[in-house]
């Protein structure tokens, strides 16, 4: 059905004649052999038994499992052939140009900060240690709100949050504490956001208790200001919003949007889970936010998602210091210490201080571009996704709905419709495709109003050459779809899986996450 | 081997070109043809067909002679086994009704129907609930939200729903508007009623990472929430709709669900109420409106609910009307305002701007409406 052998990707042709691994490779458990070890620990010696005990019978009792765990039974060698080969069946983002995950903020993250991460004066610290003992990574902490602080402006952040929503939550948590104090909570139960906000800004307060109100996009893809005046009342606990849109619009109105909510007494949040475009350009505290938080998983490199553990830096206002969760970093002039002295803190939203792996390589990155830095680092990322813009725009079949004409910011919703209406193929189809060129598909565009909507963020990090070959390989697909429409709807051909039936995925009787659900569903 | 009925209306779609609303009835169809409208229909059906090619040896596909199905089948290379009569060139509504009929003793398990609203109005006459429908749009008028967005869309979400991949159906509204006064330059459109139609989420809104509610779980979560914040000493309007049926069924109360009925303290107080009936129940009363978005094209007011005349709005006031929809329902629009169209000018404008949508027990939206 495709072209065998292909022809070499040269400076003429871009287009990548690239062909998954595939192994074939069972579950973990199907491969479990009886009494197979990866270990197999030596007899404990009398003499040092007599001296510590057999190591188990000194435990708690009740922390003394009666069956051993059901867990796969391999030598090591098995093991990592295993993980090997579903590492080469997977396009991770250090291989491919991972361009198409739009929101997701794919940079690159250097590895030297992996080093660091994972230096053993690092990895051997544990969190229940005095704090004389760990003022180094204590003052990585300190010396990172300092940092976040001047690019937010607001004045004071916490690394507690172990993930944008879980900051989402920390904010909902924090803004019902204000109106607690006020005495206003229980009137105030409704949370203002949009429709292109993250949809975490709806759920996370929604877990909270509160009510959401939705505002929809108007033409220009942007909130209105009359439909914000329409939402707010005395029952507005606050707002959280996202700006750029997911759309990559910015929103020009946000002060307006801050004031409006100000006036009728609510708390004004800032999702800045992607500042990537707006770095050393535009800050939290000048459009008139109360509080923000930065995933340091993404605009701050330390991978993101399942690439590497999540962080949310969470900053407010002194006004609202007094509900951070604690405990607080802080120093004396003479050592960093932890302060649990915040008799109004909302409590802890994770154990301990926070994803700190996360926070090290953030400030490892911040620390090796500086200030000017950060801000060509948004330059560049909005370049970047402008060429992108325009190339995408000269496609057959593509647009970018709302602000036509218009620049984006860090990224664009593209929308696929028209091609759909004159060929059949949708924006799934397309990026099953796009798997057989050596991109990595991505199919979240919540929510779903942009018809046959595709998300496209090239960040910073992929070069002209890249963002090029990217281009040149949904060129190839949309000629495909017009000329051999068959062929994209197919796809992929070159994975390692090729068509698989997506049902099952929103047929709760039939998705199993684990093993145990497998075997009970498949009765096995 | 799965069963599809396929009903293509020929005529329909041929007012349009000519700037006709519609096509009904022999004198428009002679006076369309007079002004040299051609058929459009059967192009737009073969859109449809030719998604279903792949499935071609796996279904059985019956339908009318000729121009009302026959053509565009063997055209698309099916093999359709073909059943009834009809006069070539001078088909009508009779011809629709009696390939129903047909049809539904064949015990077909889906039934394709190429036309416009009036065709959907004699599918719905014919057979009402009883089998699974889908429109593809080839008519003029399009007021009904049983036909899929465009004719492609119909053909795949027919493909996966005999696949077996789209379980949920979704019950749609026929609605159709008085072609004689539509063309006098006045609407009247009204609800018949509804048919089950496959429900593309799925399909139409791409993969997604979770899974959303269904439909229905939706309507009963707004209702709940409805029901839940009910005053004691108000008047409680209901519109017609399933969203706002929810309600009625929740509360255990018998309703007309093309209709509207009226509640005080939970209990019924009359069922399908006309405009008079309704002012005398609530002039110089306390009376909430709850209404859901009527039709594909999200009319609030001015389609299928003219029972809620000016006066009934403005008795109840404008922040008394509860405005309710799924989010599915919301988003099915596109991105395109609500309407409204209550036929006093003066009131529209006044309805304009930004109306709150309740979407859930915790949700709502701001949506945008426009006259
Ligand atoms: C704008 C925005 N807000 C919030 C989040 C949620 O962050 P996390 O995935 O870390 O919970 C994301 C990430 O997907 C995001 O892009």
């Amino acid at each position: 059905m495709f072209e065998k052998g292909g022809t070499k990707m040269s400076r003429k042709n871009k287009v990548r004649n690239f062909h998954q691994a595939k192994w074939d490779e069972p579950v973990i458990f199907e491969l479990s052999n009886k009494g197979e070890r990866g270990i197999l620990f030596p007899e404990i010696e009398k003499e040092i038994e007599m001296d510590i005990g057999d190591g188990i019978s000194n435990l708690p009792k009740n922390m003394v499992r009666k069956q051993p765990p059901n867990l796969p039974e391999l030598s090591q060698m098995q093991v990592l052939k295993h993980y090997l080969r579903l590492s080469q069946q997977t396009l991770g983002a250090d291989l491919n140009v991972d361009i198409g995950q739009g929101t997701c903020t794919m940079k690159y993250s250097p590895k030297i900060n992996e080093k660091l991460a994972t230096s053993s004066k690092f990895t051997e610290l544990h969190p229940s240690q005095d704090e004389t003992t760990v003022q180094g990574i204590l003052e990585i902490i300190y010396k990172l709100d300092l940092f976040l602080r001047e690019i937010s402006g607001l004045d004071k952040f916490t690394f507690q949050p172990s993930g944008g929503s879980q900051a989402i939550f920390a904010i909902a948590s924090i803004v019902h504490a204000h109106h607690e104090a006020s005495g206003e909570s229980e009137k105030r139960d409704e949370i203002i956001t949009t429709m292109f906000s993250h949809p975490s800004d709806a759920a996370a307060p929604i877990v909270k208790g509160y009510k959401i109100i939705n505002i929809y996009p108007n033409e220009d893809g942007l909130p209105a200001v009359e439909a914000l005046e329409k939402a707010v009342s005395n029952r507005t606990a606050g707002l959280l919003i996202t700006n750029p849109e997911d759309t990559g619009i910015f929103n020009p109105k946000i002060r307006e949007f801050t004031r409006i909510v100000h006036e009728v007494g609510g708390v004004c949040g800032y999702d800045q889970a992607n500042a990537n475009g707006i770095l050393g350009i535009t800050r939290a505290k000048e459009a008139g936010f109360d509080l923000c938080f930065f995933n340091l998983h993404k605009t701050f490199s330390s991978p993101h998602g399942c690439g590497g553990p999540a962080a949310g830096a969470l900053g407010v206002t002194e006004e609202f210091i007094k509900y951070l969760p604690t405990p607080l970093v802080e120093f004396d002039e003479s050592k960093y210490f932890f302060n649990y002295d915040v008799p109004r803190s909302i409590g802890k939203v994770r154990a301990f201080y926070g994803v700190v792996p996360a926070i090290l390589k953030a400030y490892s990155w911040i620390m090796s571009l500086g200030s000017k830095g950060l801000r060509e680092v948004s330059e560049v990322a909005v370049l970047n996704n402008n060429y992108l813009l325009k190339k995408v725009l000269e496609l057959r079949g593509a647009s970018a709905p709302y602000a036509e004409g218009r620049h984006r910011i860090e990224q664009v919703r593209y929308s696929w419709d028209e091609l759909y209406k004159e060929t059949g193929v949708t924006t799934e189809d397309i990026t099953c495709r796009m798997v057989d060129f050596g991109f990595h598909m991505w199919s979240s565009h919540h929510p779903f109003i942009v018809p046959q909507p595709f998300t496209l963020e090239p960040t910073e990090s992929y070069s002209k050459a890249e963002i090029d070959e990217y281009i040149a390989g949904l060129k190839k697909v949309v000629e495909e779809a017009y000329e051999n429409p068959e062929i994209v709807k197919t796809a992929p051909h070159r994975s390692v899986v090729h068509k698989i039936d997506v049902d099952s995925l929103d047929d709760p009787t039939r998705w199993a996450i684990t093993w145990r659900a497998y075997l009970k569903k498949s009765k096995k | 081997m799965k069963k599809v009925g396929l009903i293509v209306n020929p005529i329909a779609g041929m007012g349009g070109k000519v700037g006709l609303k519609g096509t009904d009835g022999q004198a428009i169809l002679a006076e369309a043809k007079r002004m040299g409208a051609e058929q459009v229909s059967p192009q737009r059906t073969v859109k449809a067909l030719e998604r279903l090619i792949p499935l071609k040896n796996a279904i059985e596909l019956i339908t009318y002679p000729q121009e009302m199905g026959e053509e565009v089948a063997n055209q698309c290379g099916f093999n359709p086994k073909v059943i009834g009569s009809i006069t070539q060139g001078m088909t009508s509504s009779d011809d629709t009704k009696q390939a129903c009929k047909d049809l539904l003793k064949m015990k077909i398990d889906l039934l394709l129907f190429a036309g416009g609203d009036g065709t959907a109005r004699d599918i719905y006459n014919s057979i009402g609930n009883e089998i699974v429908v889908l429109g593809i749009p080839t008519g003029v008028k399009m007021h009904s939200s049983v036909f899929a967005y465009n004719p492609l869309r119909a053909g795949d979400l027919a493909m996966i729903y005999l696949q077996g991949k789209v379980k949920e159906l979704k019950e749609a509204e026929v609605m159709d508007v008085d072609e004689e006064a539509f063309r006098n330059g006045f609407v009247s459109a009204k609800l018949y009623g509804y048919l089950r139609v496959p429900f593309g989420r799925r399909y139409t809104q791409g993969l997604k990472a979770g899974s959303p509610p269904t439909e229905k779980y939706s309507q009963e979560a707004i209702a709940q929430k409805i029901i839940d914040d009910m005053e004691n000493d108000c008047f409680y309007i209901i519109g017609p709709g399933t969203t706002t049926r929810t309600i009625m069924e929740k509360l255990n109360l018998d309703f007309t669900l093309l209709g509207v009925d009226l509640l005080y303290r939970k209990k019924l107080i009359e069922e399908d109420l006309n405009e008079k009936k309704l002012m005398e129940h609530i002039k110089g009363k306390k009376a909430k409106l709850v209404i859901t978005p009527i039709g594909g094209q999200g009319f609030l007011f001015g389609r299928g609910n003219q029972q809620l005349s000016p006066n009934v709005i403005k008795e109840v006031g404008k922040d008394n009307i509860i405005v309710i929809a799924t989010s599915h329902k919301i988003n099915s629009l596109n991105g395109h305002p609500f309407l409204i169209d209550s036929g006093d000018t003066e009131l529209d404008r006044l309805l304009g701007g930004y109306v709150i949508v309740i979407t859930g027990y915790q949700e709502s939206v701001v949506y945008r409406v426009i006259s």
